[in-house]
């Protein structure tokens, strides 16, 4: 509640009457796809007081001073998971100025350090026009995400809530990222084998107490980290080949990481590897092509095969600026076999569970963050639009500089052709 | 052309060939409609491409041609039966803007042939001489209803060179694919694309002004190449003539006086310029312009660049702002090629906007196409065009399905100039068309099966009988289709 009421403060006047307004609400009469055990509650209302799910049910009933919103049995779903993105992170992607996602220090494969102790977090901007464009398609939060620059750690990056506050980190998010397969090889002196070589080297140095001495591929600060993550840390292994996915499964087990496997296209050739290892993917589930030799086995089937296996799944289109493909990328994994539950799951639920985030946010549920959407049809069908999109209670402007430009322009294409 | 067997002749055949696109083009199609029994389909809701939806209805395919579209239409003698009540139809989708077999998966460096990134006007190439047929692409893509595609350059260059429209049928050649006496294409790019290309290397053009200076200098320069053909052209025609009337009047009077005086010089044709000959038939309109555009403003600048030299732009493709200048373009008759939403990727993409495709078709004679652009996109045009309906619906501009169906189908055979042979279902057209299990405007539907030119060529029932890339025989993909 006090965090909240500083968020409000935070995000300026303009805002402000939404934060007042936000406070306690009653959606009635929804179709509320929970994402949760529960599935699907026709006719339901949902409670939200103080940012949070308080009461879901039949007839939860009006408290004094609540707004009621009527759904008139339209889909209320948890609000969306952007994928692995740089939402925040970058404005235009080829304006390199615009840009923090990277870090390139720009020194030859033999000569580099890696900074693992990037955190990408600062470099968040909540103002970014891309913000407004992923909240009005239903998308309320994100994992920033660091690209491998010439180094094959990216860096640290954290999901974050995405209703324009400063301090949007979502704490228990902080993961690793580690670009792994062909995409890693090319900062490894052009072999994967190097890529472990490397790894190896990182974990000796934090292991070591004291200076390591010349040639350190880390600071002081990077042992720290690195130290860290084999504490149990979380890691994302970039990865898309089935041999280079077990190869960091055995990798993150033989050094006490909690390995997420990212990319995954050729994940369901070893889906019961991963389900044994309880290793979760979070993948593109419409990346059928062998894009390169390590997307030889790409197919549609994936993330129904990886389900049915047992594996967790999330998806990602790792799009900035389109994240809210991420609805069609679960339409069409239901087209290719997916139960549409679990397609749900695969953008709510499975990602916060896969970041640490499940107990908070992800399922509608009492306690839970009250990150909703209401839609105007099947939440995972193309026709279907946001019609209201709510983050920690806070009813969202549906605007954006995208629906700003249409609303000049629509404006004089009728007046004009009109005539 | 046979009964005329003179030397003279044959170098005027060439030359015709050369100067007007007629006859004896090399790289000829040998792509032959398939012999098959008739088709009828029954009982769909059939998007039939000119606007109409009709229930309950049949579509009958004889000889690869729409034989008719229509409700209790009977089957003939031998024709193959589908029964496709619950089932969508629809003409075979049309996607203008693809790099299939030029940019293919796997996108290695041995199959990088998209741009001749080597001098800003390459109009000398020709993307079907980088086309690879075994690109696994194509077959995804027919997964989606594919049936045609327009394989371009990139957009590296100003002019990146020609385009070639293909039928997506399984292939060892592209010339098998190639769509019969289809118009060649020429490929431009506006804006940031060739500015940075070569700006980066200290070369022109590095800005928009310089972009602008290299159409009108190589347009200047095919006009006077056009020149020297047609003088050519004029002389040969007068040297035919003298040389007939001479021959007649060597029959009579052979005396060697006359002879000297008046004998004839065989006029010496130009050089022949591969870059300029395509920009002149640019100019003749034989080759149809596709202008990679994003901006408004300089789709205006490219219509006027048209016609200060008498081209017409077809289509301006990733027009992200055909939006704000959606009136012009339909009067001038030029299509606008659009992804539902794709923005922000760089500065001219910043105004983006969901709602382009609607506003773009609203008005009158408009021409709004979906285009791809991507080994992703062009395997889901339908979703696409969903996503657009949706948003235009918001604003009040309600495209029904038979109207957006358009965009996917007779736009784009309309910008490529082959709306008389493709892009709807109607009676003598090609029989390309799309059954689908349900409304393609859905995130949920799959195209079933497959016809071009009246043959079953995907058919999602029969996997095994699925075309299928040489590339993947052998590979660990295999398994992911059993």
């Amino acid at each position: 509640m006090r965090s909240l009421i500083l968020n409000c403060a935070l995000i300026g006047a303009a805002l402000n009457a939404q934060c007042v307004l936000a406070q306690d609400f009653l959606i009635r009469g929804a179709t509320v796809h929970t994402a949760s055990s529960q599935g699907t509650l026709k006719n339901t209302d949902v409670l939200v007081r103080g940012g949070t799910i308080a009461a879901i049910g039949p007839a939860a009933g009006t408290p004094p001073g609540a707004t009621v919103i009527d759904a008139k049995g339209r889909d209320l779903t948890p609000g969306l998971f952007g994928g692995l993105t740089n939402i925040g992170l970058e404005e235009i992607s080829l304006e390199s100025d615009t840009v923090d996602s990277t870090l390139n220090l720009k020194a030859p494969a033999w000569e580099q350090q890696w900074h693992p102790e990037l955190d990408m977090t600062p470099a968040y901007n909540p103002r970014s026009t891309l913000i407004p464009v992923a909240r009005i398609a239903g998308i309320t939060w994100t994992m920033l995400s660091p690209d491998s620059g010439d180094s094959m750690v990216g860096g640290q990056g954290a999901a974050v809530t995405l209703d324009g506050r400063y301090d949007a980190v979502l704490p228990g998010s902080r993961s690793l990222f580690v670009a792994m397969g062909s995409s890693g090889a090319k900062n490894a002196g052009g072999t994967r084998a190097a890529e472990y070589m490397l790894l190896e080297q990182a974990i000796r140095e934090a292991r070591t107490q004291g200076p390591v001495g010349e040639g350190a591929l880390l600071h002081a600060a990077g042992r720290e980290t690195v130290a860290r993550y084999l504490a149990g840390g979380r890691v994302f292994f970039q990865v898309d080949r089935a041999a280079d996915i077990l190869g960091v499964m055995a990798f993150a087990k033989r050094n006490g990481m909690k390995p997420v496997i990212s990319g995954g296209s050729e994940a369901w050739v070893v889906a019961k590897q991963l389900a044994q290892a309880g290793v979760p993917v979070i993948l593109d589930p419409i990346k059928d092509l062998p894009s390169d030799f390590d997307h030889l086995a790409a197919s549609l089937d994936n993330a129904a095969r990886l389900q049915r296996a047992g594996v967790r799944i999330a998806f990602s289109s790792g799009d900035a600026h389109n994240a809210r493909v991420i609805r069609q990328l679960a339409g069409n994994a239901v087209a290719h076999g997916l139960s549409w539950d679990a397609a749900l799951a695969a953008i709510t639920a499975n990602p916060a569970d896969i970041l640490g985030l499940g107990a908070t946010r992800g399922r509608i549920a009492v306690g839970q963050v009250a990150d909703l959407v209401l839609w105007s049809g099947d939440p995972l069908e193309v026709t279907t639009l946001a019609d209201q999109v709510w983050i920690a209670g806070q009813s969202i402007e549906m605007r954006s500089r995208q629906t700003e430009l249409r609303d000049r322009y629509v404006d004089k294409l009728k007046a004009h052709t009109a005539l | 052309m046979t009964n005329l067997p003179s030397r003279v002749a044959l170098l005027f055949a060439t030359a015709l060939a050369v100067s007007a696109g007629l006859a004896a083009e090399p790289f000829p199609s040998t792509y032959k409609v398939p012999v098959n029994p008739p088709v009828l389909v029954q009982g769909a809701t059939v998007l039939t491409g000119t606007g109409e939806r009709i229930e309950g209805a049949d579509v009958l395919i004889a000889n690869g041609r729409i034989e008719a579209v229509g409700r209790a239409l009977k089957a003939p003698a031998g024709a193959r039966v589908i029964d496709a009540q619950g089932r969508w139809v629809t003409p075979g989708f049309i996607d203008i803007h693809s790099h299939l077999g030029v940019y293919a998966s796997p996108a290695v460096k041995g199959l990088d042939d998209g741009n001749e990134a080597t001098s800003p006007v390459t109009a000398n190439v020709w993307a079907e001489h980088s086309i690879w047929p075994q690109d696994p692409g194509l077959q995804t893509a027919l997964e989606g209803g594919v049936t045609t595609l327009q394989i371009l350059p990139g957009s590296a260059n100003l002019i990146g060179g020609r385009s070639v429209v293909i039928k997506n049928v399984p292939a060892v050649t592209y010339q098998a694919m190639k769509f019969p006496a289809a118009a060649y294409g020429l490929k431009m790019a506006c804006g940031e694309n060739p500015k940075r290309e070569y700006g980066e290397k200290n070369q022109t053009p590095a800005t928009r002004m310089g972009n602008v200076a290299g159409y009108r200098q190589a347009f200047a320069d095919a006009q006077d190449y056009q020149q020297q053909w047609d003088k050519y052209q004029r002389e040969l025609t007068e040297y035919n003539k003298k040389k007939a009337e001479q021959g007649h009047a060597g029959t009579i009077a052979t005396d060697k006086k006359a002879k000297g005086k008046d004998e004839l010089t065989v006029p010496t044709p130009p050089k022949r310029d591969l870059k300029l000959e395509t920009l002149a038939e640019v100019l003749r309109g034989n080759i149809r312009v596709h202008v990679h555009c994003y901006r408004s403003d300089e789709m205006a600048t490219m219509l006027d660049i048209a016609d200060e030299f008498g081209f017409k732009v077809a289509a301006f493709h990733h027009a992200v702002e055909a939006y704000k200048i959606a009136d012009r373009l339909a009067q001038r008759g030029v299509c606008a090629a659009m992804w539902a939403d794709w923005w922000g990727f760089k500065m001219e993409a910043f105004d983006g906007i969901q709602e382009n495709l609607p506003m773009v078709d609203y008005p009158q004679s408009s021409c709004a196409v979906v285009h791809s652009d991507s080994e992703d996109g062009i395997q889901r045009l339908n979703q696409e065009a969903a996503k657009a309906m949706a948003h235009g619906a918001r604003v009040g501009l309600i495209v029904p399905p038979e109207r957006a169906i358009r965009w996917l189908t007779v736009n784009p055979a309309k910008s490529l100039g082959l709306d008389d042979r493709i892009g709807s279902l109607e009676s003598g057209k090609a029989a390309d068309l799309v059954i689908w299990n349900g409304n393609p405007f859905s995130v949920y539907a799959l195209a079933e099966q497959v016809f071009i030119d009246g043959a079953l060529i995907f058919d999602r029932a029969n996997p095994p009988s699925r075309p299928r890339s040489d590339f993947l025989l052998g590979q660990p993909s295999e398994a992911a289709q059993l």
